[in-house]
């Protein structure tokens, strides 16, 4: 295992070790160890470099490091991203959110991460930075697949970069438990009120986080924006083009019947909630 | 020394602040200088055949001592409680997924597991039989065949009854699913081989002579060169009844001539011990306008899994208290515990009664819409009370507080309407339901059960107390070879002696196999039976302190009593105190305790099969978003049946642990198996109720004595755990209007309205028709089902199917 202290001396031990596996809070890759479906030679800890830490809230956006964990997320952002706090209170338990980090759960990339719908909505910026420099992806280029994220060798995650929108933010996930559960789905959706944008992201329906563009535009063209209020009825259709966007995930957890359901609720309920803030 | 807890006062555990703090060791913290560790190697089919295996890859693996397969097993080639037909390795054929075919022992755990996958196995899979209606006329998957029990409860006459026309018909299916003990605890023990050619294992276990018996068996050894000693156990709910790594981990350490451990983790948990019986009940009930239950007759299918296990006394359960509390004059009841490719069903808290008793309860409200009258006045009407018979023609002779549970569970206030917080509501953290998504339910429902063992099984426990002094003071000694596995019985011991005995310093010696047998922690009996035991063992130090004093004074020992640690005179004119009087020389006394003798059912499933009742009601209240099936339990008030509450604190541990296993059957606990396999494999997927998913529980004990019983008081270890499950179902029901015939209720059968039950198939009968009102035809109870062998003793290697 190896605790590199600073960005390029972790990118380093990477670059030198193609099979070396950057580790952010285990909460993903121990499971994955323990149950033997992955097995690992060499760990790079990430915790400890400095480059991955802090948030820091500037007028136009706010600039998380890859390191917060979600405890985190939910204590420094509640004021200015209130959907990534949500999505951060609903994780696990507080152990896991004491240990599970923000780079490390877009790293891992898996369907049912709670960060990705997130960003989506939020029109996040993710940086990378890896033996060719830095550079920077849109939250919605980052993810291919499962567990495959579009990083090149001995990349890693290192800043999240959110935009400042003056609007509501909403974020909504269910499971069959009411804490300590894995999402059968989940829905962000931000009001962009300065843009006159509906930005809406969906997660743990699909392989792989989207944004449902076709809902969004619908919902635009029909909130009028200047008392930003709309036919009552907007969104139960909103819901439903949401729902209709893709089809869902049939699996273990839930049937695609129930997720295409629960999508159309969350994302009625989560445009609901923002008309009415 | 201070006043410790005697008979009905609150007795803290001994054990709590350790088990609190981490320090309490379990099974898994053993240790021994120079120990191996081992792994089994498992089934990844449900079916196949195994046509080779060869470990060579694992033996070149440095650190690997041995791997052990069907051909290393010295003496019986099976296990079993009931019936020995599990094969302690699977040698030709793999009947179910994870079914051990080898272990191996190696230096580190690690290195066990990578051993354990590195031995090869040829498997030649085959079709799995996994519907249990089609077991009773497929192939046999065993020598023993397909059936382990078929088994008909019939009283007065059903068709007959029938033939009146104004009588109301509620009829239904119903199907509960795979429920794990899930315990925190998970298998675990060391072995270490000793001097004498036998072995001494230490395991978190239920009963500790029956292991020893069938391990002794296997190892071809006399059962008193294997010893058993308690380990720490992490809970058990019936799931450590069976065999587990016991024997696997004697043979390694025999073999090896070291101290073995071994360890499972949560997935080979899941496929390596016994589960609840999945179920599926066909139900009709007929009652007289006025609300007279008239007839119940019932089908209950229970899918035992590839092996016997418990199923043929589950099953019994099943059929006897398939019509719930309740006088039933016309009855006929038919089951079938059936084998199959799912992994081994067996003992799991409630022991078969938990499935009826969500079917019987669903029934009951269902008869009560039908009628137009008070879900909870319909019961009432119907209750049992004592003197009445049960399906079986049984009479109850001892208590029967039905109706007198059944109204303090609706005597408790219903709690506030919903509030504002956000983390209260279904959905809880997920922030999902908003508060006018919300719709309240409130459903009740109750039970009753048999305790300790039924059928004319023997039953016992014995106990030794030994009273000495130590540095001047009296020193009460217990050894009883009933297993602690979180009910509470290293309390009671304690508050037994110090209330027959007058003395504060009880030790208990550690449970172990060097006394003679306690039966197993379950069936709600070690209160009633190894209390029994330690109370007559008291009462043999008694007598046996008061013949010495008597023999020392010429007299006669009734002249004398014990009271607060003195000898005393009847008169009170001689006070000796105890210490004086054992001096340098202890009095110890031996028991054996036993109960009243049970028969077993006659061809009708008629006999006084049974002890005792305990009774038990539950009202659920729930708040639900009906749109996404969300369920929140706000509160579950209950009154239980206790006889006499021994010791209060434990009473409430039973009551809030069952009623949180109840709920977890009812809303989220389910093993999901696809083609035989189990898919469900850590606690991401199998989901136990959290802190946050149980609501508050507000109890109401009822206190009648029962007549026969050490101190009058009834074992609750299972009670709260049955009609918990119909009354919060019953409760999502009321707020939503489902029909939800299938438990655990998923968010989809809420949300979506299809619960997924298919119509019964009666076993080896014609298919049932769809709906619900029409149901199967044709007779019950055909008589053209043989019953299995009772006893089979597999000849010579458990053969092939």
């Amino acid at each position: 295992m190896s605790r590199p202290r600073g960005l390029a001396e972790a990118i380093d031990v990477l670059r030198a070790d193609p099979a070396a596996v950057p580790l952010g809070g285990g909460t993903d890759l121990l499971v994955a160890l323990r149950a033997g479906e992955r097995s690992v030679r060499h760990v790079v800890a990430l915790r400890r470099v400095e480059e991955l830490a802090g948030v820091t809230t500037g007028p136009d956006a706010v600039d998380l490091g890859a390191g917060l964990t979600w405890a985190g997320m939910e204590a420094q952002v509640g004021a200015t991203l209130p959907a990534l706090a949500a999505a951060a209170r609903a994780v696990g338990s507080p152990q896991a959110r004491n240990a599970g980090t923000l780079g490390g759960n877009l790293g891992s990339a898996a369907i049912t991460g709670s960060t990705l719908p997130v960003l989506l909505a939020l029109d996040a910026g993710v940086e990378v930075a890896g033996p060719a420099g830095t550079r920077t992806v849109p939250a919605g280029d980052l993810v291919r697949g499962p567990g495959d994220v579009a990083l090149h060798a001995g990349e890693i995650v290192t800043r999240v970069r959110i935009p400042r929108a003056r609007g509501p933010q909403q974020f909504l996930k269910v499971g069959q438990r009411g804490s300590v559960i894995t999402a059968v789905a989940q829905v962000a959706l931000v009001l962009d009120l300065g843009a006159r944008r509906v930005r809406c992201g969906v997660g743990a329906a699909t392989p792989v986080a989207f944004r449902p563009r076709a809902a969004e535009r619908a919902a635009e063209a029909a909130i009028d924006w200047d008392a930003v209020t709309a036919d009552p009825d907007l969104p139960r259709r909103f819901g439903a083009l949401v729902a209709a966007d893709r089809p869902p995930l049939d699996d273990l957890r839930a049937s695609a019947a129930y997720r295409r359901h629960a999508v159309a609720v969350l994302a009625e309920r989560a445009l609901a909630r923002a008309l009415a803030a | 020394m201070t006043r410790g807890p005697r008979i009905g006062d609150p007795a803290p555990r001994p054990d709590g602040p350790d088990k609190v703090t981490g320090r309490f060791p379990y099974s898994s913290d053993l240790r021994a200088p120079g120990m191996l560790w081992g792994a089994a190697v498992r089934s990844p089919h449900a079916s196949a055949r195994i046509v080779g295996i060869d470990p060579a890859p694992a033996l070149a693996l440095e650190g690997v001592a041995a791997v052990l397969t069907a051909d290393d097993v010295p003496g019986r080639p099976t296990y079993g409680l009931a019936v020995a037909d599990q094969p302690a390795f699977a040698r030709d054929l793999v009947r179910h997924h994870g079914e051990a075919v080898a272990v191996v022992a190696a230096a580190t755990p690690d290195l066990a597991r990578r051993a354990a996958r590195a031995v090869a196995v040829d498997y030649a899979p085959l079709d799995p039989l996994t519907d249990p209606a089609a077991a009773v006329t497929a192939a046999p998957l065993h020598p023993n065949g397909n059936v382990f029990r078929h088994l008909i409860v019939r009283r007065g006459d059903v068709a007959a009854a029938a033939a009146d026309p104004d009588l109301v018909t509620v009829e239904d299916t119903y199907e509960v699913g795979r429920q794990d003990p899930a315990f925190l605890g998970l298998e675990s023990g060391l072995a270490v081989p000793a001097a004498d050619g036998g072995v001494d294992l230490a395991v978190s276990t239920q009963f500790l002579h029956a292991d020893r018996d069938q391990v002794a068996a296997s190892l071809g050894l006399a059962p008193e060169r294997v010893r058993l000693t308690l380990a720490g156990v992490g809970g058990a709910f019936g799931g450590r009844e069976d065999l587990t790594l016991h024997l696997h981990l004697c043979l390694l350490a025999l073999r090896t001539g070291r101290p073995v451990g071994m360890a499972y983790d949560r997935s080979e948990s899941f496929v390596g011990h016994v589960t609840r019986h999945p179920a599926r009940m066909w139900y009709r009930h007929r009652a007289t306008r006025d609300g007279t239950l008239v007839s119940v007759e019932a089908r209950v299918l229970l899918d035992g899994g590839a092996y016997q296990s418990t199923s043929a006394a589950v099953l019994a359960n099943a059929c006897c208290f398939a019509a719930g509390p309740y006088r039933v004059p016309h009855a006929l009841v038919e089951g079938w515990a059936v084998r199959t490719n799912h992994p081994p069903a067996g003992a799991l808290r409630g022991f078969g009664i938990p499935q009826v008793c969500f079917a019987h309860e669903s029934q009951m409200d269902a008869l009560a819409a039908a009628l137009g009258v008070d879900p909870v006045d319909l019961r009432r009407r119907n209750a049992l009370a004592p003197g009445d018979a049960l399906l079986t023609g049984q009479r109850i002779t001892g208590t029967a507080p039905a109706v007198a549970c059944l109204d303090a569970a609706v005597a408790h206030p219903l709690p506030a309407p919903p509030d504002d917080d956000p983390l209260r509501r279904p959905g809880g953290t997920g922030l999902a339901t908003g508060p006018g998504d919300v719709r309240r339910g409130v459903g009740v429902a109750m039970a009753f059960k048999n305790l300790m063992y039924s059928e004319g099984l023997q039953d016992l426990s014995t106990a030794s107390v030994r009273l000495a002094v130590d540095g001047g003071e009296l020193v009460a000694t217990v050894h009883c070879a009933a297993a602690e596995v979180g009910q509470g019985f290293v309390t009671l011991a304690q508050q037994i002696v110090r209330t027959e005995l007058g003395v504060d310093r009880v030790v208990l010696r550690a449970a172990d196999t060097s006394i003679g047998e306690a039966g197993s922690s379950s069936a709600s009996r070690q209160s009633w039976m190894s209390g029994g035991a330690v109370a007559a063992a008291c009462a043999g130090v008694r007598d046996e302190v008061l013949a010495r004093v008597a023999a020392g004074r010429g007299g006669r020992g009734e002249a004398f009593a014990l009271r607060d640690g003195e000898v005393v005179s009847r008169d009170g004119g001689l006070r000796l105190p105890l210490a004086e009087v054992v001096g340098a020389d202890p009095v110890e006394a031996v028991r054996v305790f036993t109960h009243a003798d049970t028969a077993p059912l006659d061809a009708d499933g008629q006999g006084d099969a049974h002890v005792a009742f305990v009774f038990t009601a539950h009202r659920a209240v729930v708040d639900v978003d009906p749109a996404l099936g969300s369920v929140q339990v706000v509160q579950i008030a209950t009154g239980q049946d206790i006889g006499r509450a021994l010791n209060p604190l434990a009473v409430t541990g039973q009551l809030e642990g069952g009623i949180a296993q109840g709920l977890g059957l009812a809303l989220l606990e389910d093993v999901v198996t696809r083609e035989g396999r189990v898919a469900t494999r850590t606690f991401q997927d199998y989901l136990v109720p959290t802190a946050l998913d149980v609501g508050d529980v507000v109890a109401t004990l009822i206190e009648e004595p029962e007549p026969g019983a050490p101190y009058g008081a009834k074992g609750v270890g299972e009670a709260p755990t049955l009609s918990s499950i119909p009354a919060v179902v019953a409760a999502v029901r009321a707020a939503t209007g489902r029909r939800l015939r299938r438990v655990p209720v998923r968010p989809a059968h809420v949300a979506l309205g299809e619960d997924g039950v298919a119509p019964f198939v009666v076993p080896g009968g014609p298919a049932a028709p769809p709906g619900v009102v029409t149901g199967p035809e044709g007779p019950l109870a055909k008589p053209a089902l043989t019953d299995p062998p009772g006893v089979a003793e597999l000849p010579g290697g458990e053969g092939g199917a």
